[in-house]
């Protein structure tokens, strides 16, 4: 059985794939989220702020433009727990930065490239998400 | 034209990112949950992702400079450093907390309300705390 939110998936994965392709090609850069905003927020970036600024920006506009023109109801789901999404974010910002890349710098652009380090990174980032979400969903019941 | 390559590109993941599912925290977390109702869409999106990827990474080695100029990024770093597992961890357990990850939490800052910009605040938050800790860290080394 094919469910319509695997080709959804698929579709979308690919269109994640020729960003990331335009970025290398085009400006020699990696397409790391975690990359482009934590160079921006922190001053690491400092000599590309507007590229970075500009990745950014386009990156909310164009979903918003997408979901307002066509009138889509797009879902986040995501939980009202505070302290959860406080938790969370800060996690996420703090480790992606340590480890230098995320789910699209190391994930996609890393794995793509046959990086060791992307698919390590990858490996253990899937890993303790899986027991994150063992422990706060099944064990703690908080999510 | 460096501009307008990093506008297009943003573009063109957050257009992904919404399409893909992955902007519902749900779908990631359903991905993650292998003990729970298991979502396998992520695999599609990241095996989506890698192809156009995989042929880019090929054509930038038979090209000398990218189109705006500059350098390709240099050669591969295969360290697998104790940065990269503990904050590769450290980001998997927050990713699976909220189900976002920092680029879809962009993506869906327009119609995530007010706990998609919690989320993103303390992202960028937990990314400025990482600056003092990689000094602390060098500074031990």
């Amino acid at each position: 059985m094919i469910d319509a939110s695997y080709i959804y998936g698929l579709i979308g994965g690919l269109i994640i794939g020729l960003a990331g392709a335009v970025y290398l090609l085009g400006n020699g850069r990696i397409m790391g989220a975690s990359g482009v905003i934590g160079g921006l927020v922190d001053g690491s970036g400092r000599a590309e702020w507007r590229d970075r600024a500009l990745f950014i920006a386009s990156l909310v506009a164009a979903p918003w433009l997408a979901v307002t023109l066509l009138d889509i109801e797009a879902r986040t789901n995501i939980t009202s727990n505070p302290v959860v999404l406080i938790t969370a974010g800060l996690l996420v910002g703090f480790g992606a930065r340590l480890a230098n890349g995320c789910t699209s710098g190391h994930g996609v652009c890393g794995i793509s490239r046959l990086s060791l380090r992307g698919i390590a990174a990858t490996v253990f980032y899937l890993f303790a998400g899986g027991v994150s979400v063992l422990l706060f969903k099944h064990v703690l019941g908080v999510i | 034209m460096r501009g307008l390559i990093a506008a297009t590109s943003g573009a063109l993941f957050g257009i992904g990112l919404l399409i893909s599912g992955m902007v519902d925290t749900n779908r990631v977390q359903g991905w993650l949950d292998i003990f729970g109702d298991w979502d396998p869409t992520l695999a599609f999106v990241l095996g989506g992702a890698i192809i156009p990827m995989a042929i880019a990474w090929r054509v930038s080695e038979y090209r000398k400079a990218p189109v705006a100029g500059g350098t390709f990024p240099l050669p591969l770093e295969q360290k697998v450093t104790t940065d990269l597992a503990v904050g590769s961890m450290i980001f998997g357990a927050g990713w699976g907390l909220a189900g976002l990850c920092p680029g879809p939490s962009f993506a869906a800052l327009s119609f995530g309300g007010w706990e998609g910009l919690l989320f993103v605040g303390s992202m960028i938050g937990g990314m400025l705390l990482a600056v003092p800790a990689r000094h602390f860290r060098n500074s031990m080394a």
